[in-house]
C-alpha cells in the first residue's frame, strides 16, 4: 500500500450542499432586489445597502473574533443580514442610523445568542425593530421612486451628521416638482385615506416604500428561483401569503371601501420580501414540516391584524419577531410522529 | 397500460434519500467465480447471536463443505470449510467492527476443486416445517443483506405470533451494490426455492418479492418465472434509499408500521433478503452449509469491478487484488454499502457471510473530503430525510448538550436504526449518524 487507508464512519456518501453555498445563494436572489432599489431610488440606496452590509459584516468579525471561535463571516450568512436590513429601511434613511441597526441587529440578535444557529429571532429584523423604536420619524420619512437626478445627488437626510436628527425630507420633495406625491406609501394611504392604489402599481413596485420591498413581482421571482434551487422552503411564503389574504378576504367582503383587498395586501408593503426572504429565514423558523405552514399562517394572518386594527401601518416585522418567538412552542406541538408509535406528537416509547 | 405504467408511481414510504446509484458499473456484469485465496480466515462469530464452537483442531485436514465448527445454541450457526486444505491455526484475527475476534485459519490446499464434495441428498417435499428450521440452521444461513441474524431464528415467531407474510427484500438500496440483483435474474430457481422453504417452516400464505424500480429487468424476470400456482408476487416499490430497510420495505408493500420496540412478527411478517433465500434453495436439498456468497466489488478505486461468488473467510487484500485496486488512490475500503458500512482498518480483514460488497472509494473523492463542520441551522432538512420521522436536528443538539438520557426517553433515539440519511442531507456536515451511535452505546453501558 501506498499511503494507509482511511478510516471513517457511515454515511461514507454525503450530499454535494453546504451552509455557505446556501447562503450564497440566498445573497444571489436578493442581488436583483438591490439593483432595483438602487434603479428605483439611486445613489442614497446604494450607500444604504452599503452601510447596512458592511456595518453586519464588521460587527460579525469582531465578535467572531472576540469568542475565539474563528471568523465566521465566510459561511455568509452575515451578508444576508446585512443586505435584508437595507431593504427594509427608508431610502433615505441616515446612514449613522442603519450603520446602528446593523449593529444592533447583528449583536443583539445573533452574536449575544452564540452566532449562526443559535438566534432565535431574524438578526436583520431585530436590528429594524431596534431603530423603529429609537428613531420613530426617521424610519417612516418616505422619498418618491424615480426622483430625477437620483443618480447624481442623494435624498438629504441621507448623509445626517451622526447622532443629530436629520432634515425634514419635505422641503427637498417639494423641491423635485412631483405631479402624484402625496408623501405617503401605499400602505398608509389606504390605512389613513382609504385610497386604494392600483394593484399593478403596487404588485410592480412603481411606489414609494422601503428600499428593497416596493415590486412584489420581483421578490416573487427571485424567492421562487431559490425555492426551486431548494435552499427555500416554500411551504413557508406561501403559508404566510394565504394566511395574509385569508385574514384579508372577509373585512374586504364586509366593506370594500373601508378595508383593502386581498391582493393589495399581499403585494403592499414588506409583507413579499418579509415572507419570502424573513420568515424564511431557516434558523429562526420551525423545522417541523407542520410547525412551518403553523408558523407561516401566524406571521401572515397578525401581520394583517396589526395592519387593520393596530397602530401601525405595516406589521411583517412584528409579526415574524413574535412568530420566531413562538418557534419553540410550534416545533413542541408539531413533532413528527416516529415510525411504529400511536398518535400525534413524540410518540410513545415502550422501553 | 403499459404506458400508463409510467406514470403510476410505485408504492413507497416516507422521507429517504436519493444518492446517486453507481450501480451500472457492475449491474450487467454476472456472477463470476474467483480462485481460493492462499488461506481463508473463518472468524467463529460472524452472525449475531452466539459465536460457534470449532469442531477441529489445528493441523486437522478437512474437505470443502465439512462443518469445522458447531451452533451454541439456539441463536447461533455453524461454520463450513469454504475449501479443502489443513487447519493452520485457531487465533485472533481483526475485523471490520474493530476487535479482533477468533477465527479459524484455513491454509487451502493448491490444488482444491470448487466442486462441494460433502453432500447429505434430503427430500424436501417430505420435510416438517421443524426440519426445515433445522436444516436452515444446521445450514450455517444467516441474513445475507447484512444483517447476519440467523435466519432459522426468524422461522420460529414468538409464541401467539403467526407469520402471515413473507416478504422477499430485492431492494438492494445501498448504492453500488448489484449482488442481488444479479442474484434475482441468474439464480431465480434457487430463489423460489428458497421462498418456498420460508413459506413452508413460517406457515405463511403468501410471499411478496419486493424490487426497487431501478431493476425493473429482474421483477420482469420472476414474474415470468415464478409458476403460477404459487402465492409468489414480485412488486416493484420506489428507488428511494433506504428501501431496503425491513421497516421500510413492510411500510412500503404492506403499509403497516412494526410497533416501537417490536419484530416484525407481531404484525405477521417475516423478511429475507433474496440472497439468503436463493442459498437456501441451493444448499438445502443437497444438505450443504453456506461457504461462499455473492460480493460486488465495487468503486471508483476498482479497475475491474463486477459480481463475484466469493469463498467465506477470503481476505479482503487477496479479493481486490483479483479486481486491480488502485493502491495509490484509495481512500476508504467498506464492507456493505457506502450508506451504512464499515470501513476497514486493515485488509486483512476477511469476507464473512454478511457481506454483501466491498467498495473502495478514492482518496480524493469529494465525497470524502473532510468539510467544515458549521452548528446546525434549522433547515429541517433531516427531518424530511428521516425514515422513522424522527427530529434529528433536535436529537443532534440534545448529543451537544450530553442529555442522552432525554434523547432515548422523549426524542425515540432508540428508534434510529442509523440509515446515515440525516448526515448524508446536512448542509451544515453534522456527523449525525455518529453522534447518535455514540449516545446509543453511552446509554446502552449507563443501563447495563
Amino acid at each position: 500500500m501506498a499511503k494507509p487507508i482511511e478510516i471513517r464512519t457511515s454515511p461514507h456518501l454525503k450530499r454535494a450542499i453546504s451552509v455557505d453555498r446556501i447562503m450564497r445563494n440566498v445573497v444571489f436572489a436578493l442581488l436583483p432586489i438591490c439593483a432595483f432599489a438602487v434603479f428605483q431610488f439611486g445613489l442614497s440606496a446604494l450607500l444604504l445597502l452599503l452601510t447596512t452590509t458592511g456595518v453586519a459584516i464588521a460587527t460579525e468579525w469582531f465578535f467572531s473574533r472576540m469568542s475565539e471561535r474563528g471568523s465566521t463571516v465566510s459561511d455568509w450568512s452575515v451578508v444576508i443580514t446585512g443586505i435584508l436590513l437595507g431593504l427594509t429601511l427608508p431610502p433615505g434613511f441616515p446612514l449613522w442610523m442603519a450603520a446602528v441597526a446593523a449593529f444592533v441587529g447583528v449583536a443583539l440578535g445573533k452574536a449575544l445568542f452564540g452566532g449562526l444557529g443559535y438566534n432565535v429571532m431574524n438578526p436583520a429584523l431585530v436590528g429594524r425593530a431596534f431603530v423603529q423604536a429609537a428613531f420613530p420619524v426617521a424610519i417612516t420619512a418616505w422619498t418618491p421612486a424615480f426622483a430625477p437626478g437620483r443618480f447624481a445627488e442623494l435624498i438629504p437626510s441621507t448623509l445626517t451628521v451622526p447622532f443629530m436628527q436629520p432634515v425634514p425630507v419635505t422641503d427637498w420633495i417639494a423641491g423635485l416638482q412631483l405631479d402624484a406625491w402625496t408623501g405617503a406609501t401605499p400602505l398608509a394611504l389606504q390605512k389613513f385615506q382609504h385610497i386604494e392604489l392600483p394593484v399593478t402599481d403596487v404588485f410592480t413596485g412603481m411606489i414609494a416604500g422601503s428600499a428593497g420591498e416596493t415590486s412584489a413581482l420581483l421578490i416573487l421571482i427571485c424567492g421562487l428561483w431559490l425555492a426551486a434551487k431548494r435552499m427555500l422552503d416554500w411551504r413557508i411564503p406561501v403559508a404566510v401569503m394565504a394566511g395574509a389574504a385569508l385574514t384579508a378576504l372577509p373585512f374586504w367582503l364586509m366593506d370594500a371601501s373601508l378595508y383593502p383587498s386581498p391582493w393589495f395586501v399581499l403585494f403592499s408593503g414588506g409583507l413579499m420580501l418579509g415572507a419570502w426572504f424573513m420568515a424564511s429565514d431557516m434558523v429562526a423558523s420551525p423545522v417541523t414540516t407542520s410547525g412551518v405552514i403553523i408558523y407561516g399562517l401566524f406571521i401572515g394572518s397578525l401581520t394583517v391584524f396589526i395592519r387593520l386594527f393596530g397602530g401601525l401601518v405595516e406589521g411583517i416585522m412584528y409579526a415574524i419577531l413574535l412568530a420566531n418567538a413562538l418557534g419553540p412552542l410550534i416545533m413542541s406541538w408539531t413533532q413528527p410522529r416516529v415510525y411504529g408509535t400511536v398518535g400525534k406528537g413524540r410518540g410513545r416509547v415502550s422501553r | 397500460m403499459a404506458l400508463l405504467s409510467i406514470f403510476k408511481r410505485h408504492p413507497t414510504f416516507d422521507h429517504g434519500i436519493y444518492p446517486v446509484e453507481h450501480k451500472d458499473l457492475t449491474a450487467d456484469k454476472p456472477i463470476r467465480r474467483l480462485p481460493f485465496a492462499p488461506e481463508l480466515v473463518i472468524p467463529l462469530a460472524q452472525h449475531k447471536g452466539v459465536p460457534a464452537v470449532p469442531l477441529v483442531k489445528v493441523g486437522q485436514e478437512v474437505v470443502r463443505g465439512e462443518p469445522i465448527a458447531r451452533a451454541e445454541g439456539f441463536l447461533s450457526v455453524p461454520m463450513h470449510a469454504p475449501a479443502t486444505g489443513v487447519i493452520r491455526a485457531i487465533a485472533l484475527t481483526p475485523t471490520a467492527d474493530g476487535p479482533k475476534t477468533q477465527a479459524i485459519f484455513l491454509k487451502v490446499y493448491e490444488a482444491a476443486s470448487q466442486e462441494v464434495l460433502y453432500d447429505l441428498e434430503r427430500d424436501l417435499d417430505a420435510m416438517t416445517p421443524d426440519e426445515i428450521v433445522a436444516a436452515v440452521q444446521d445450514a450455517g444461513l444467516v441474513g445475507l443483506g447484512g444483517g447476519a441474524f440467523p435466519s432459522h431464528v426468524k422461522m420460529k415467531p414468538p409464541a401467539g405470533k403467526v407469520i402471515e407474510t413473507v416478504i422477499v427484500n430485492g431492494c438492494e438500496c445501498e448504492p453500488y451494490l448489484t449482488c442481488d440483483h444479479r442474484i434475482m435474474l441468474e439464480q431465480s430457481d434457487a430463489l423460489i426455492r428458497g421462498i418456498k422453504l420460508a413459506l413452508k417452516a413460517t406457515g405463511a400464505k403468501r410471499a411478496i418479492i419486493g424490487v426497487e424500480d431501478n431493476k425493473l429487468d429482474a421483477v420482469a424476470h420472476l414474474r415470468a418465472v415464478i409458476p403460477k400456482d404459487l402465492p409468489i408476487t414480485a412488486e416493484a416499490v420506489e428507488t428511494k434509499y433506504p428501501q431496503g430497510a425491513e421497516k421500510m420495505l413492510i411500510k412500503s408493500i404492506l403499509r403497516k408500521e412494526v410497533p416501537v420496540g417490536g419484530l416484525p412478527a407481531d404484525i405477521g411478517v417475516a423478511v429475507y433478503n433474496v440472497g439468503t433465500l436463493a442459498q437456501m434453495g441451493d444448499l438445502l436439498p443437497k444438505g450443504r452449509g453456506l461457504i461462499e456468497r455473492v460480493v460486488t466489488v465495487s468503486g471508483p478505486a476498482v479497475a475491474n469491478p463486477g459480481n463475484f461468488m466469493v469463498p467465506i473467510g477470503t481476505p479482503l487484500r487477496f479479493l481486490l487484488g483479483q479486481v486491480g485496486l488502485a493502491a495509490d488512490r484509495v481512500g476508504e475500503v467498506i464492507l456493505g454499502g457506502p450508506m451504512m458500512g464499515m470501513a476497514v482498518a486493515s485488509l486483512d480483514v476477511p469476507v464473512t457471510k454478511a457481506v454483501s460488497g466491498v467498495v473502495a472509494l478514492e482518496r480524493e473523492d469529494p465525497d470524502l473530503a473532510r468539510r467544515k463542520v458549521y452548528p446546525c441551522i434549522k433547515c429541517g432538512e433531516c427531518l424530511k430525510a428521516c425514515p422513522i420521522s424522527l427530529n434529528p436536528s433536535m436529537l443532534g443538539e440534545l448529543a451537544l448538550a450530553r442529555q442522552y438520557d432525554r434523547m432515548a426517553s422523549e426524542f425515540n433515539l432508540n428508534q434510529c436504526f442509523e440509515c446515515g440519511c440525516c448526515a448524508y442531507v446536512c448542509p451544515s456536515n453534522i456527523p449525525l449518524t455518529q453522534y447518535f451511535r455514540i449516545a446509543k452505546s453511552i446509554n446502552r453501558d449507563k443501563n447495563g
